[in-house]
């Protein structure tokens, strides 16, 4: 970021190539709706762009763009800007389409419905939870940041966030009992991304 | 260890982010409490479900699209880098203050104008005195003396001293 800084584009690059996974996985969990994540992943390398100039390494890089995210993700779904995709594979999907999960080709019919299913169940036990605890479990189970980085994030305390962790899981230790009681069926391939 | 605090650090212990002290706590509580132990079980079955979440792809123009917001963002103009900064602006604005406040400052003092040096007066004297000066225009009247050499004194360069002799029409 600091060479970024220092007005060099193709570490802009870089970010943009490094961070633009994460960032959209995480957006779109957040609000549930593709399209939504991509604007918003967009804005967030937009405001890392403008801020470049100001940024000061007081924090670790993804901290400062996860928060960020955080932040435009929260009012996104606080103001009620994004709707509820219900994305069919049935879609024709044209090439500006937003992210898309393709099944991988080895998979039978009914092993990908189930797994189709079962990840619509789990969306949905996530989106279920408020915000700030969504948040959290999304930063702690698929970006792997560590407390500090959440809290900061988050703007709590790390026994706070640790309290809301907790809370987060044993909500969906609850609604995810009949995924836990029934495991995934074993297949040799797993589902593939585009 | 109670329950509460094992609840208050499962999470940790499941991340495998708890000092060894605190981990064997942990582990003789779960090895005595069915209820946490089982709990404990459950969270960690939650957290393999979770990982079946699939990935997102971004869409193929998802890198043109930022690259293009970013083009049109507006480019920085190089003439604000002349411009003084507000800090530097407030600063040269206090100094040019208070140099004309300096500069003004004797002017208001001199109301009353200084005595002449000792050595001014002592001057002004002398030539006030001076006998030569005082009596220039009856001698340089006299007819007799125009005939005379011109005084090796300086008064005697001055421009006026030929005219004289011309009016003395020698």
């Amino acid at each position: 970021m600091l060479d970024v800084k220092a007005g060099d584009d193709a570490s802009f690059e870089f970010l943009l190539r490094k961070y633009r996974l994460p960032l959209i996985n995480f957006l779109g969990r957040m609000v549930r709706d593709a399209a939504t994540a991509e604007d918003l992943a967009q804005e967030v390398f937009l405001r890392v762009y403008r801020a470049r100039k100001a940024y000061t390494p007081s924090a670790k890089f993804t901290t400062w763009l996860f928060r960020i995210a955080t932040n435009l993700a929260l009012n996104s779904v606080r103001d009620n800007r994004w709707r509820q995709a219900e994305t069919s594979l049935d879609e024709p999907a044209g090439e500006d389409a937003g992210p898309r999960e393709l099944p991988a080709p080895e998979m039978r019919m009914d092993e990908h419905l189930i797994e189709r299913d079962r990840a619509e169940f789990i969306r949905r036990a996530i989106a279920s939870l408020p915000e700030k605890q969504r948040a959290a479990v999304l930063l702690h189970k698929y970006e792997e940041l560590d407390y500090g980085e959440i809290a900061r994030i988050l703007d709590c305390s790390e026994s706070a966030l640790k309290s809301l962790l907790f809370r987060a899981y044993e909500s969906l230790r609850v609604q995810l009992a009949p995924l836990v009681i029934q495991p995934v069926p074993q297949r040799e391939g797993k589902g593939r991304l585009s | 260890m109670t329950c509460e605090e094992v609840s208050a650090g499962l999470i940790a212990y499941l991340d495998h982010r708890v000092i060894s002290a605190e981990r064997r706590e942990m582990e003789d509580h779960l090895a005595s409490c069915a209820a946490c132990q089982m709990r404990a079980g459950e969270f960690r079955k939650v957290f393999t479900v979770l990982d079946e979440l699939p990935l997102l792809e971004p869409s193929f123009g998802f890198d043109v699209r930022v690259r293009e917001r970013i083009a049109a963002e507006p480019r920085r103009r190089w003439f604000p880098a002349f411009l003084p900064q507000p800090r530097l602006a407030f600063s040269a604005a206090l100094l040019l203050a208070m140099a004309i406040f300096v500069a003004k400052l004797p002017l208001s003092n001199r109301a009353a104008p200084p005595a002449a040096s000792p050595v001014q007066q002592g001057d002004f004297n002398a030539i006030q005195n001076l006998g030569v000066l005082e009596n220039y225009d009856i001698v340089t009247n006299i007819d007799a003396l125009s005939e005379l050499a011109p005084a090796a004194s300086p008064d005697a360069a001055q421009p006026e001293q030929p005219a004289t002799h011309d009016d003395g029409g020698i």
